[in-house]
């Protein structure tokens, strides 16, 4: 299936077998799709700090950090995971229909700032590794110790190891030459993963209400309704903060609509079915752990709160769901 | 999931849909080409018991992790009886699409619709 250029695999044995190996042992993803851009010099992480949501100041050596990046009005732009290679090095991790976006927008606002932007994404290939048993057969193969979670340590033979996911299970996501993943590909099926294609990977993060940009994450909408607050630290002073500081208190500002995950009383919800009384359907799938229907949608404010009732229209017929607390599914239950 | 098959004592609707008359009620389902063009069933959503089904007009709805599929009637009739167990098991209309995996039974209105059905042999030549 063609994908914003790339040709991704959907699956490979099947959905729920793909989706059940990650749950119970390990599964291996590429990923490669995603982008990667370079952010070095000495004002790195304040050039970063005046574009990303998080307080970027705040990711230690080798540490993680999720974020949003933020139109002027506040508007999704595209959510990262950015990394901190070194005291002046960052690599952020973009997505793949955005990149190009993304890559304009941090070249635009570098301009003032001391610092050099670096598009990876031809070089840089990534493979994930998630599951139960994925750090084990990781780290059997490097030999050594992985960094723990929202940790990236590079390592040799491996590349850039990162404790990060999209699963909600444990496990690593590797960033690596495009040319050695081949091989990398083939020793992690060798070790027992199994591999994994985009339909699982996306019934695995909807079951953890991880937001889909281009599905839960559009430039109409900001992070607030979105639930991404926790990933805005306004006082910052980063590009749309102001609109999400208004999006955060009653008044003019503030969203009518909140998205929320939700399970179904029967039958299955899609993507951009609407919801009674305004809203819409963002995502929606058959979750393979849970055996019902699941979703996230944007919905009244009034609706918005766990065990409210909500009537989505799938196809003309009118189907109940109820709102759930996020995640829909937990690993110890 | 089961090889590719197609039964001979069944006959076909050329939307990949099979009936087995006995009588004057038949029942239907999906052959094996429709259920491994949809991939992984995970839900069926069944007609009401009692309403009417016409030949080459959309029935009832399956759907796979990958899409939602109309069901084409193969004939014309009401409703007598649908497959409750795939309300929990939908994944039979993978595994075994002409007995556990069957959709609904049907009172049959016009039996000689059957005349314009496929027999095995014709309908797999068109599948290639």
């Amino acid at each position: 299936m063609p994908f914003a250029g790339w040709e991704m695999p959907v699956q490979y044995d099947g959905v729920g077998p793909e989706h059940v190996a990650v749950r119970t042992r390990a599964g291996v993803f590429d990923v490669s799709h995603m982008g990667q851009i370079e952010t070095s010099g000495p004002q790195a992480e304040a050039f970063l700090q005046s574009i990303l949501s998080n307080d970027v100041t705040k990711i230690a050596e080798h540490g993680a950090q999720y974020s949003v990046l933020c139109a002027e009005d506040g508007g999704v732009l595209d959510d990262l995971f950015t990394y901190r290679l070194g005291p002046e090095r960052f690599l952020t991790v973009t997505n793949a229909s955005n990149h190009e976006k993304d890559l304009a927008w941090f070249e635009r606002h570098a301009a003032g700032f001391d610092v050099v932007v670096t598009d990876r994404i031809d070089e840089l290939a990534m493979l994930a590794v998630q599951g139960p048993h994925a750090r084990e057969l990781v780290s059997t193969l490097a030999g050594s110790e992985l960094p723990p979670r929202m940790r990236a340590v590079e390592m040799d033979g491996l590349g850039l190891v990162c404790g990060t996911g999209y699963t909600g299970e444990d496990g690593v996501e590797i960033l690596l030459a495009a040319d050695d993943a081949p091989v990398l590909w083939g020793r992690l099926l060798d070790g027992g993963a199994t591999p994994v294609g985009l339909a699982a990977r996306d019934t695995l993060r909807l079951e953890v209400n991880y937001h889909l940009y281009g599905n839960d994450l559009m430039e109409s909408r900001g992070p607030i309704e979105a639930g991404l607050g926790w990933a805005c630290k306004d006082d910052t002073g980063f590009v749309g903060s102001d609109a999400v500081r208004a999006a955060r208190q009653p008044g003019p500002g503030q969203p009518s609509e909140q998205l929320v995950a939700f399970v179904m009383q029967s039958g299955i919800a899609r993507q951009g079915n609407a919801v009674a009384g305004g809203g819409e359907v963002t995502s929606g799938t058959m979750s393979p752990s849970l055996g019902v229907g699941i979703g996230m949608a944007y919905v009244p404010i009034e609706s918005a709160v766990p065990g409210s009732r909500i009537e989505i229209d799938v196809r003309g017929k009118i189907r109940t769901a109820e709102v759930k607390p996020k995640p829909l599914y937990r690993k110890d239950c | 999931m089961a090889d590719a098959s197609y039964p001979e004592d069944l006959l076909y609707h050329p939307e990949h849909d099979w009936a087995k008359i006995d009588g004057a009620t038949a029942t239907f389902g999906i052959t094996w080409f429709a259920q491994d063009a949809l991939g992984e069933v995970v839900f069926f959503d069944p007609p009401e018991v009692g309403s009417p089904v016409s030949k080459d007009e959309p029935y009832a709805e399956v759907e796979s992790v990958k899409a939602v599929s109309d069901v084409i009637s193969p004939m014309s009739g009401e409703i007598v009886e649908v497959n409750t167990a795939l309300a929990d098991g939908p994944e039979a209309i993978n595994e075994d699409p002409y007995g556990e995996g069957w959709l609904v039974k049907v009172k049959l209105s016009d039996p000689s619709e059957r005349d314009s059905l496929l027999d095995q042999a014709t309908y797999t030549s068109q599948l290639s």
